[in-house]
């Protein structure tokens, strides 16, 4: 389970987060909605230390984030898919995905570790063959697929998705959404998504919470968000140029 | 403000002086840190020997044409330099030993240092920044891997252990430049030349040239390292950090040749 209190965060004069409190119960899938520039992917970051909060607590299953001592243990939790992907380009694709298996505390042997990194090509839609590439030679839709193989290569209790289909045609973006579904399901992992595409909430999320202003505005049930009675989250889901969010035209 | 700016221009000129004498230091002391942090990275585990391999090819390995044809014109230049001065005060002859002398001691070391900082300090900002603007230093951490250790140590190491070899060999071409203009246009005769070469040269010159090397390889990695990690957003951050790093690297390369010359020569 993951738990933000009152979690705080500015840089600069900026302030970006303005007290968030958020719950995702384990084995959920969790999409945070919201404008461009309202701290979705800081408050990803925060969760995973990446950024430090100025104020409030972050827990993950009881252990607050910044103070758990074995950093690697605590990483090799997660997994995360980028919204650009974030594949590095000196390596070929098999070793992007099987970069936690070649390192560190989960080290494998190497061809072992190329045998995983093509298991998990296969399970989201990638042939062997694409193992040997280099990421540069793929499309982005193959990149976020690799992206998404990286993600899932150490079976992780928790995902993050950053705008997982940010850059896509509909197909392909369609294809991302149910791969991200079935990945999260057949694991049992807690998935937290960020996204602005409301095709992808439908698909991915069991709860769905949009953050506003540096909070969490409004949190709930998929099936309630359509029905609920907020105009913040009404304004969001229409795409409506007219309501409280203010838009710069 | 703009009537506090008004009403005292002197206090005004001495608040942006000390913003600036402020920042400097702060900018010194980010720098020491990163120093520090990355020389507990090269000498604590893990250990990434891939990735110090790719570093030892790039920054050593193919960095020798570049070096051997820099040297090469410098040594040849020298001679005819030294020869055409020489002869103003009939000292042509000396043209062996001053050749040596200043390749070894000076022009060698400073002109691989320059063309590390042209080559491997630009190349490494660029990345660096590139990977970090694309996520991909966050993405390293999410993998449980520091990217200090990672990025920074093994091409720092590479740079301190290879930049010597390149010094080794740019002293070499340089000194085989001056020899060869030497014999064929100034009429040297070949085993003279050489003797006198040798017969000048002291380990101390040929130790300060490798102490040198090794410390220019330090900066040049260290400030691409450096640089890249701290790039800003965005294309013009890429650009603008591997701008910096380059200017960063010549400057403090030239200012540690002044300092590690008056150490082993000044007495």
């Amino acid at each position: 389970m993951i738990t933000l209190t009152d979690v705080h965060k500015s840089f600069g004069a900026k302030q970006i987060l303005r007290g968030v409190n958020l719950t995702v119960e384990r084995g959920e899938s969790c999409v945070i909605i919201g404008g461009s520039g309202t701290g979705k992917s800081v408050m990803l970051k925060c969760i995973l230390g990446l950024v430090t909060p100025d104020r409030g607590t972050i827990t993950v299953d009881g252990e607050e984030v910044s103070a758990s001592g074995d950093r690697d243990a605590f990483l090799a939790r997660f997994g995360m898919l980028f919204q650009g992907a974030a594949l590095f380009d000196s390596l070929q694709v098999w070793q992007n995905v099987a970069f936690r298996l070649l390192r560190g505390s989960l080290k494998r042997p190497r061809h072992e570790a190329r045998e995983i990194a093509i298991e998990k090509l296969r399970r989201v839609g990638l042939s062997p063959d694409v193992a040997d590439q280099f990421p540069a030679e793929l499309s982005g839709g193959m990149q976020k697929r690799v992206g998404l193989a990286r993600a899932i290569a150490a079976d992780p209790e928790i995902i993050f998705f950053d705008e997982p289909t940010t850059g896509l045609d509909p197909i392909m973006a369609g294809v991302i959404n149910e791969l991200i579904r079935e990945i999260v399901v057949e694991m049992g992992a807690t998935a937290l998504t960020i996204t602005h595409d409301m095709t992808s909430v439908r698909a991915i999320a069991d709860k769905v919470a949009m953050l506003h202003g540096g909070k969490i505005r409004w949190h709930g049930p998929v099936a309630e968000m359509d029905t609920a009675n907020d105009p913040y989250l009404t304004q969001f889901i229409t795409g409506s140029a007219h309501g409280p969010i203010e838009t710069v035209r | 403000m703009s009537t506090t700016r008004a009403a005292n221009p002197i206090l005004h000129l001495l608040a942006r002086l000390g913003a600036a004498v402020l920042g400097t230091f702060a900018a010194v002391g980010r720098l020491t840190l990163f120093t520090l942090s990355t020389f507990r990275h090269i000498l604590t585990p893990p250990f990434y020997s891939r990735e110090f391999f790719h570093a030892l090819m790039n920054v050593g390995y193919l960095s020798l044409p570049v070096v051997g044809l820099t040297a090469l014109f410098t040594g040849g230049a020298l001679a005819l330099q030294i020869y055409a001065g020489g002869a103003r005060f009939s000292a042509e002859q000396v043209v062996p030993q001053i050749v040596a002398l200043g390749v070894v001691r000076e022009l060698g070391p400073v002109m691989v240092g320059l063309m590390m900082a042209a080559r491997v300090t630009s190349s490494i900002a660029a990345e660096i920044a590139t990977m970090k603007v694309t996520e991909q230093i966050d993405a390293l951490v999410t993998l449980s891997t520091h990217p200090m250790k990672y990025l920074t140590a093994p091409r720092v190491l590479a740079g301190l252990l290879t930049v010597p070899f390149l010094v080794a060999v740019g002293d070499t071409v340089g000194v085989f430049g001056g020899w060869f203009v030497a014999i064929k246009s100034l009429d040297f005769n070949s085993a003279t030349y050489l003797k006198n070469t040798i017969d000048f040269l002291e380990m101390p010159d040929i130790v300060s040239s490798l102490v040198k090397g090794a410390a220019f390889g330090v900066i040049a990695t260290l400030m691409g390292c450096y640089f890249g990690m701290n790039s800003g957003r965005g294309a013009q951050g890429v650009g603008q950090a591997t701008k910096s790093s380059v200017v960063a690297a010549a400057v403090l390369i030239l200012a540690a040749n002044f300092l590690l010359t008056q150490a082993f020569f000044a007495a």
